[in-house]
């Protein structure tokens, strides 16, 4: 048996992106094809009062210049559905394809451009007037859910979408009982995903636009076919997705956008082939955000610093629409207890609109929100304490007895969650062994003595991994013995036909550069969930796992139909199925030819046609990953800058089917938490503008400003799923802020100062040392 | 985001470069293209014209004589950053070069085109004004004419030069040998924009004493200054840690701008940080044979 | 608009093709000579997913005009492997290391490695994270990338290859 699960395989995917045969949408190229743009507001809150596209459709080169109306004809609802199930009733949250009466962010698309190439496009898009009447932008979360703020939107009666209640246990009491309480308000914001490459959508109109083929460089291929399917009122059989190879995803491309819909929808109208490559200009003005969350928190813990209740409000900065159900807060408001025990616990969430770009999910999708404020209440507590910050988390982590521990907050859908396995007191303990953390106060105090300011800083996570219901996988041997994969779980730089040809070729025992994963093509796999909360490693490959192991049973049973020997006498080794001790062998290649049948030739009579097998294997229950993350960091006082001098990262998720693929996602997970702490501002002003809308402004870290990260894996199997797996996407991103911000704060700690938000930039830093050496 | 419709010349000698300018209204030269096309690129510029110089060849090119670099305009940032000659004799170039953007934007990025967009933070035109260098610029008719640094930075991003007018070469007057320089910048990432850069020239004399210095600071006003009164303090001193210490002082008559990059009280706190690093370094530098 | 003519070398051959001026040498290679494996990813200059090599140094092909480069010699990731398929060594480094995850910022990565290569065979890890200060990677967080140059760089080394 060829064990391949485990091994660091070298990926599937490199030869052809290598020597640059990678085929991203933009490489896409149709016959007779027309490029677009969009019209997009110039204004946060505007009612639109004129829209004059006269000249700009005369100018050179141009085609078409669509509104919302042009569309209408088109689309069986002018707004965009809140998730792929059609919606009977309009949902006033959600962004429309094309706005024409009231736009509430700036960048909301407003019209549609088409023409022979994209710089006349612009021209024309340039060219179109739009006449807006100012409205009152609302800039600030935290004053728009106040009795008699301006709505975002004139459909809206207030700001506050949503408001919910987290909570269990007796919080009243355990705050009264306690020894200590301490209170903080701490701001994050999280910025944009900023994959390199950016959306974008190419349609291919067939048979006069009855039949529309799409390729977008989404994470959700099904999703959108399914939003398709009901906003063109198109038969599920003449339309397909397509998911190209894809230049990152990170969250935004999660979402369905009203662009997604208003291309398709154009090429039907037009007859016409048609692409959409997003700019970067664009991406920042509407692909979605994680921004602004605003905490108010009250810790109660009893003398020995164990916690004894946790309460607070998070008001969260939604931004004008709501395009999905909105998940993120929730999960912020969920996670936040992460891997310690908290015996009473209620949170407060206000979701609330802003003229700002729609938020959604950004790689860790709230989670990062939740560990970064759990992690500095308990840093808190080791400060006013005057307790060893490892030593406060030590005491209140869920200990390895405990486990599986029964979380006393129950899922949106009342089922229970579970923290299924891990053992987070030895992980910490690894964790702070390997970084020195004894060690490192004698460092400190030596480093200060020369005039410098470094210091340490902890974090801790967990990740619920693996969301189900399910992915689907289908295994099926070729003619020439080679192998197929088809799932509909999306790729998006992760790995992820790596991983399924690994999961495959071991059960079949065959190379894995024999398998081929296809993977987000609706036509090959109608069902489908996609990519995001780290969920694909463990639904799509224990699907594949199963879907392979099931193959492999079925070439045995035909094998054995077919040499006339018992199964037991048979096994598959290197791609053929051999009689044990013998030489007489049947290639998995060979199997498929019969059982692919032909006319007029007996089939074996307890035999199925064809070597294949698709398998959706179901769960409900998510598999716990965990995380310790401990960064090192030197603070120049003058500029306030912070440099990453070394970084520890402990992970257990599970099983690894690749180490190389995993050690990736976690030190490009962490270099985005870096940035979340210390570089990516998405900057609005008072009149709801972004002012940071390129990558001048917008900071993304380069090589230079990162560390080498030291990583250390454990793995404890998921018993949740049969390949033993916990997902790992965004658990580097996740403790990341939080470890970098606590090191932060312990460089200044000769300035007493407590760093309540995320990012932290130099000049904030500067101003916060000033005042504290003022006061000294 | 594509540019805006333009018409495309490409000259190949230099008065029919201004011949072109002169005869367009709203054109533009197109020397490195490293802001210019940026800018193009997400539509901030509409010319109707632009002349490309980058084939008029007697713009580039680096001469050493008579106590003076001549940069030919066209010269490319990363010729400059790794010439042997200017390394020898003004060293202060390669350390400032360095700094400046990416190699793939000094590969084509151009000290003349650096000068004439005169970005406050440019370390090029810092280190100009740091020399007291001299424009050299090409008018109409094969006229030319020479404007020293000061001069040549009108404002902010405002060079004096006319709208058909080239810049040529610029011409760096030299220290005399194992001067002692430093240049240090505080910027948020490797190659981004300067928040504040301090640049430094100084000669010692026989007893250690301070005889030349030049200043100049680049990213915290409009345009990069020179800082003449720590400059005047410092001659006849040994460069002290008290003495440094009161030439930072000078610093708060600077002009400090606050923008997105920075409030003005940070600026002087960041650009009194650059100075006293590059001043410390500079010193430590003068006299030394193989600095 | 008037449309020029252009030819250059493009990986040691002749290619040529119509544009007009404001076409960028990324896009008149995306789309005029269908070589897509240079991307575009900011359109400012500051991801360096569109750099490619330029009469021998690593440039911006955003920041380029396609009619610039009439004349020029021009080397893009498509000319980095053999006519055989043979990997270059920084390819097969950058498979070996996990150099790359959705392949959008490798092309330039590797071109600029390419240039670093050729000026300074032997580059300690700082110099490297220098080289590639000026391309953007979402995905790696540049650790195996790093990695990977020094691998090719001592394999170029050992064989005795121009990189």
């Amino acid at each position: 048996m060829n064990r391949l699960v485990g091994k660091s395989v070298p990926r599937l995917e490199d030869p052809a992106l290598l020597v640059g045969k990678g085929r991203y949408v933009d490489d896409i190229h149709l016959s007779d094809m027309l490029h677009c743009t969009f019209v997009r507001s110039t204004m946060a809150h505007a009612a639109i009062t004129g829209f004059d596209a006269e000249f700009a459709r005369s100018m050179q080169g141009v085609h078409a210049v669509l509104t919302a109306s042009d569309l209408a004809p088109m689309l069986m609802s002018k707004r965009m559905p809140l998730s792929a199930a059609p919606s009977k009733e309009e949902n006033s949250s959600t962004p429309f394809v094309l706005q024409d009466r009231e736009v509430s962010y700036v960048g909301e698309p407003v019209a549609l451009v088409i023409a022979d190439s994209r710089a006349e496009a612009e021209d024309a898009a340039a060219a179109v007037q739009v006449e807006y009447e100012p409205l009152p932008a609302v800039v600030d979360a935290r004053k728009a859910y106040e009795p008699g703020a301006e709505v975002v939107r004139s459909e809206l009666n207030s700001n506050l979408l949503n408001k919910l209640h987290v909570g269990y246990g007796e919080v009243d009491e355990a705050f009264a009982g306690a020894a200590h309480v301490f209170a903080d308000d701490i701001w994050q914001h999280r910025g944009c995903g900023h994959s390199i490459e950016t959306r974008g959508v190419v349609v291919e109109s067939r048979f006069d636009g009855s039949e529309l083929c799409i390729w977008s460089s989404t994470q959700m291929p099904h999703d959108l076919f399914y939003m398709l399917v009901a906003m063109l009122d198109m038969d599920e059989n003449r339309l397909r997705v397509i998911t190209p190879d894809v230049g990152g995803g990170f969250g935004p491309k999660y979402c369905i956008y009203p662009e997604e819909i208003a291309i398709p929808a154009a090429a039907r109208l037009l007859n016409r082939n048609l692409k959409w490559i997003e700019d970067r200009r664009e991406y920042f003005m509407s692909a979605v955000q994680e921004r602004d969350q605003y905490w108010t928190l009250e810790i109660a813990v009893d003398a020995d610093a164990r916690i004894l209740g946790l309460r607070g409000r998070l008001v969260h900065d939604q931004g004008a629409y709501a395009p999905k159900a909105v998940n993120l807060p929730y999960n912020s408001a969920t996670a936040m207890t992460g891997p310690y025990i908290v015996p009473a616990y209620g949170m407060d969430v206000l979701i609330v609109h802003t003229n700002k770009v729609p938020v959604s999910s950004v790689r860790g999708a709230g989670y990062p929100q939740a560990a970064f404020a759990m992690e500095r209440m308990m840093d808190l507590i080791a400060v006013r304490m005057d307790l060893d910050r490892a030593e406060v988390r030590r005491r209140n982590l869920i200990p390895p007895e405990k486990m599986p521990y029964v979380k006393q907050l129950k899922a949106r859908s009342g089922a229970a969650m579970i923290y299924d396995s891990g053992d987070y007191i030895a992980s910490q303990a690894e964790t702070l062994a390997a970084a020195g953390w004894e060690d490192f106060p004698a460092r400190q105090k030596a480093a200060l003595a020369e005039g410098r300011y470094i210091g340490i800083g902890l974090a801790n996570a967990v990740k619920g991994t693996g969301r189900g219901p399910f992915e689907s996988g289908t295994v099926r041997v070729s003619q020439n013995g080679k192998v197929s994969v088809f799932t509909g779980a999306t790729a998006m730089g992760q790995g992820l036909a790596t991983a399924l040809a690994q999961i495959c070729a071991e059960e079949l025992s065959v190379a894995a550069e024999d398998v081929t994963v296809i993977a987000g093509d609706t036509a090959v796999t109608p069902l489908g969930l996609g990519g995001f909360a780290s969920r694909q490693l463990v639904t799509a490959g224990s699907s594949v796992h199963l879907a392979a192991k099931s193959v492999a049973a079925k070439a045995i049973k035909a094998a054995s139909r077919l040499m006339e020997v018992d199964e037991d006498a048979l096994k598959l080794e290197e791609g053929r199925v051999w009689i044990r001790d013998g030489n007489r062998s049947l290639g998995l290649g060979e199997l498929a030819q019969v059982l692919r049948g032909a006319p007029g030739f007996a089939f074996p009579a307890d035999l199925e046609p064809g070597l294949s097998t698709s398998i959706q294997w179901k769960t409900d229950a998510l598999t716990y990953a965990n995380a310790c993350h401990i960064a090192e960091v030197e603070v120049d006082i003058d500029l306030g800058e912070v440099t990453v001098a070394r970084y520890v990262a402990f992970h257990d998720s599970g099983r690894l089917i690749n180490p190389m693929i995993v050690e990736g996602q976690v030190v490009g997970g962490i270099a985005h938490g870096i940035g979340n702490a210390l570089f990516e501002f998405m900057g609005y002003d008072e009149t709801a503008q972004p002012v940071t809308t390129t990558f001048q402004e917008y900071l993304l870290v380069t090589a230079t400003e990162l560390p080498n990260f030291e990583t250390i894996y454990r793995e404890t199997p998921s018993g949740l799923n049969p390949i033993g797996a916990k997902g790992i996407g965004e658990a580097g991103t996740i403790p990341a802020a939080a470890a970098v911000v606590s090191a932060v704060e312990n460089a200044l700690s000769p300035f007493r100062i407590r760093i309540s938000q995320t990012p932290i930039l130099p000049e904030r830093l500067f101003n916060l040392i000033q005042a504290a050496r003022a006061t000294t | 985001m594509k540019p805006p419709p333009f018409e495309y010349f490409c000259p190949t000698a230099l008065n029919e470069a201004v011949e072109l300018l002169a005869a367009h209204e709203n054109s533009k030269v197109l020397a490195g293209g490293q802001s210019l096309m940026a800018m193009l690129n997400l539509r901030y510029l509409f010319p109707d014209v632009l002349v490309d110089i980058n084939r008029i060849d007697e713009l580039a090119g680096i001469a050493v004589a008579s106590g003076a670099a001549r940069i030919g305009a066209m010269t490319r940032q990363r010729v400059i950053e790794t010439n042997g000659e200017i390394a020898r004799v003004a060293p202060i170039f390669r350390e400032a070069l360095k700094l400046v953007g990416h190699r793939q934007t000094r590969n084509r990025g151009t000290i003349g085109g650096s000068l004439c967009h005169l970005d406050p933070a440019a370390e090029l035109a810092t280190l100009a004004l740091l020399h007291d260098a001299v424009v050299e610029i090409a008018g109409r008719d094969g006229t030319r004419r020479r404007l020293g640094i000061h001069d040549f930075i009108a404002g902010f991003m405002m060079p004096n030069i006319e709208a058909h007018e080239i810049v040529v070469a610029i011409e760096v007057p030299l220290w005399s040998a194992g001067h002692g320089y430093a240049f240090h910048e505080f910027a948020r990432r490797h190659g981004d924009f300067a928040i504040a850069s301090a640049a430094c020239l100084l000669e010692k004399d026989g007893d250690g004493a301070i005889s030349r210095l030049s200043i100049a600071l680049g990213g915290i006003g409009s345009i990069p200054q020179r800082l003449p009164a720590a400059e005047e303090f410092l001659l006849g001193k040994r460069g002290e840690p008290g003495d440094l210490a009161s030439a930072l002082e000078f610093c708060a008559g600077l002009e400090l701008i606050g923008d997105f990059h920075g409030s003005a009280e940070y600026r002087l706190s960041v650009v009194r940080s650059m100075l006293r690093k590059s001043l410390e370094l500079a010193l430590a530098r003068a006299g030394r044979r193989d600095a | 608009m008037k449309i020029h003519q252009i030819e250059m070398e493009v990986n040691g051959r002749t290619r040529s093709g119509e544009a007009v001026a404001r076409t960028t040498l990324a896009d008149f290679l995306r789309h005029t000579l269908h070589l897509t494996g240079t991307h575009v990813g900011c359109e400012h200059g500051v991801c360096g997913a569109c750099t490619v090599l330029v009469d021998g140094v690593s440039t911006r092909g955003c920041l380029m005009l396609a009619v610039q480069a009439n004349g020029a010699r021009v080397e893009t990731v498509e000319g980095l492997a053999s006519a055989e398929g043979v990997l270059h060594p920084l390819q097969q480094a950058f498979r070996d290391q996990h150099g790359l995850q959705c392949g959008f910022c490798t092309p330039g990565m590797l071109i600029t490695l390419k240039e670093l290569l050729a000026e300074n065979p032997d580059p300690t890890e700082d110099e490297v994270r220098d080289a590639i200060s000026g391309n953007i990677c979402r995905c790696t967080g540049y650790q195996s990338i790093v990695a990977a140059a020094l691998k090719a760089a001592k394999e170029l080394r050992r064989s005795g290859s121009a990189p």
